[in-house]
């Protein structure tokens, strides 16, 4: 879209004035890059285990981006359509999951169904039980969105699609807000089970609750664990999906063309519902462990974490899924190393800086392909 | 008969792009469709396989009215298109362009025969499955256009201009290819613009002039024929 006109139109002016202006963005990016460098490394030396606990803190920011990342690329992928929603239907995981603890304690059904059953194996298949149905939940939506408000559009002006999915999206922040939805209070959230925190020192502690730590160290939390396991899983389940197995040929092919799509028998519809319900049931899971992570929860949660992982699913380049889960990273570390060393505040403005910073200089983003044009 | 095209009518928004056209294919045969650019040959082929609906008319596949029939549906009956410009899957490698060619089969075992009979009549596919499609020269992009059509294990192929930007050895060899599909016993409906060479094998022609069927009839005849000859044979 826009950053394909970027790019299209920036080498027909690249004479006379352009190289004088490219030197200074170039001076100025350099100089950019060099401070953050300097920032980062002056810390790294004064306090290791600072900096240890930010890239933490930053990978797991990372982790909840991915997996709404990979929505945002693959529905882009399909239909060139930023899926503004996307965010809220990752809010919508994080409420279900709320609400089938609290009022169903569905976390526990293992212990009622087979009473005698180890606490161990309750907390995990009751826990997968809370995600599971959650991803279910944000997978009809996602479909149910796709279905009602975008496919009547998809031969329409793209903008109008785009307006849509704002639309979509203030539709689920502002329903949800509803007394009688979500309410619009930020809610404590019961996490299914008890996250216990690690400490590294002399090798990888449990924290025993009410015991001090031994000083100053790095810690790590379950949560953590689980983020790094879910999202890589993720990552390697996806890759198999598009490359291994036929419905993820036919999201490549009917991504590329959809008329031959069509005369190839891959039924394009049904091939599009897929591929919202893969990406809403990542952002369920990512709604999930969000939750849990930080332990509130509110009905437009999902809003910033939505924006940063569309600009990391841009920073990837966008259609890429390889290049959403480093985007995503990357858009992570870069904000908690804005809020450890910088300040809180300056967090978001950095994300956006990134965006910026990316349509200007590689419009196409790390693992994208220049935008051909089709005959 | 195999397929029967009746009073097709097909418009572009306002265009009147087929102006009641009607012809057929009966089993076995080779039937060209030739005219000039614009004429409608290429919606003719895109209407019978769906992608177009037609306003009025009707389209008969083995008696079955296919004018209500899903594209993608169209393709398990036993039709199949080789689009104009090959539309060649480019991201993805030949051997994954051949498995959705296949999409609508589900027998491994005859799908892996499908694929090593495609193989026979285009040999330097086999040397190329995990080269990206877009990565193949414009010929072998054709083959695998060919190829990949013939994945479904059509009755009926539709083969839109499979001459296009070809060097003349290349057009000599589709064509010949185009002659053994037909021997092994798949019905063809070839648009060409090359008119000399489609009415060179086939075996009856249809003369398609702004969304009209202005002649028709044995391609031996139509070849001779002066109209023919002197609008399209450049003779
Ligand atoms: N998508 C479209 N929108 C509007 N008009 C179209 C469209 N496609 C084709 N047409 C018009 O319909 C007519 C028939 O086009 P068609 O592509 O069927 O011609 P053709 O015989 O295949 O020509 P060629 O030999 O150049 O491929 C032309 O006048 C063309 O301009
Ligand atoms: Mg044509």
């Amino acid at each position: 879209m826009q950053k394909a006109s970027v790019s299209t139109t920036a080498p027909t002016l690249a004479h006379g004035p352009k190289t004088r202006l490219a030197w200074v963005g170039q001076g100025f990016l350099l100089i950019l890059a060099v401070l953050a460098l300097y920032i980062v490394v002056r810390n790294l030396i004064q306090d290791p285990v600072q900096f240890g606990q930010i890239i933490i803190g930053g990978l797991q920011l990372g982790f909840v981006y991915a997996l709404i990342a990979l929505g945002y690329t693959m529905v882009y992928g399909i239909v060139k359509l930023i899926n503004f929603a996307h965010g809220d239907v990752f809010m919508v995981g994080a409420f279900v999951s709320f609400f089938s603890v609290t009022k169903f304690n569905l976390e526990s059904w293992p212990a009622v169904v087979f009473p005698g059953l180890p606490a161990a194996v309750v907390v995990v298949i009751g826990t997968l039980t809370v995600i599971l149905l959650s991803m279910i939940v944000c997978t009809v939506l996602a479909i149910t969105i796709e279905r009602v408000a975008y496919k009547p559009l998809r031969d329409a002006p793209r903008i109008a699609a785009l307006i849509t999915a704002i639309g979509v999206s203030f539709f689920l922040e502002y329903f949800g807000a509803l007394k009688f939805v979500f309410t619009p209070e930020f809610i404590p959230y019961p996490s299914p089970f008890t996250v216990v925190t690690f400490y590294i020192n002399n090798g990888i502690q449990m924290m025993v609750p009410g015991k001090p730590l031994p000083g100053h160290v790095v810690t790590f939390t379950s949560i953590f664990v689980i983020f790094i396991v879910a999202t890589l899983l993720v990552q390697f389940l996806l890759q198999y999906l598009v490359h291994r197995t036929k419905i993820g040929i036919a999201m490549r092919a009917t991504s590329f063309d959809k008329p031959a799509a069509r005369l190839m028998g891959i039924n394009v519809d049904q091939v599009i519902s897929f591929t919202f319900a893969v990406g809403a049931a990542f952002a369920g899971l990512g709604g999930v462990l969000y939750a849990i992570a930080y332990s509130s929860i509110w009905t437009q949660l999902g809003i910033l974490p939505g924006l940063k992982a569309f600009v990391a699913a841009v920073v990837g380049g966008i259609g890429s899924i390889p290049g959403a889960f480093v985007g995503a990273l990357i858009m992570g570390l870069a904000e908690n190393l804005t809020m450890g060393y910088i300040s809180t505040p300056m967090r978001d403005a950095v994300a956006f800086t990134i965006l910026i910073l990316v349509l200007l200089i590689r419009p196409t983003g790390l693992f994208g392909e220049p935008e051909k044009e089709k005959a | 008969m195999l397929l029967e095209v009746q009073d097709l009518d097909v418009y572009y928004g306002a265009i009147h792009a087929l102006q009641g056209i009607s012809f057929n294919v009966e089993e076995g045969e080779i039937v060209s469709l030739i005219g000039a650019n614009g004429a409608g040959k290429s919606t003719t082929l895109r209407t019978i396989s769906g992608l177009l609906r037609p306003r009025h008319g009707s389209i008969k596949f083995r008696d079955q009215e296919i004018t209500v029939i899903p594209a993608e549906k169209i393709v398990s009956l036993g039709i199949s298109q080789v689009p104009e410009g090959r539309k060649i899957f480019a991201p993805l490698t030949v051997k994954e362009n051949l498995d959705m060619g296949a999409y609508t089969r589900k027998d491994p075992v005859e799908i892996q025969q499908s694929m090593e009979r495609v193989f026979t009549s285009f040999p330097r596919l086999k040397e190329r499955l995990n080269q990206l499609g877009g990565t193949l020269s414009g010929g072998e992009q054709q083959m695998l256009a060919t190829a990949r059509g013939l994945m479904s294990h059509p009755s009926l192929l539709l083969l839109d201009e499979p001459s296009m930007g070809l060097s003349p050895i290349l057009v000599e060899e589709i064509f010949r290819i185009i002659q053994e599909i037909n021997a092994q016993g798949t019905s063809i409906l070839l648009v060409e613009q090359n008119a000399l060479m489609a009415l060179s094998i086939a075996h009856r022609a249809y003369v398609l002039e702004t969304g009209r069927i202005v002649l028709s009839g044995k391609a031996s005849d139509l070849s001779q024929n002066s109209q023919v000859k002197s609008a399209y044979l450049g003779i």
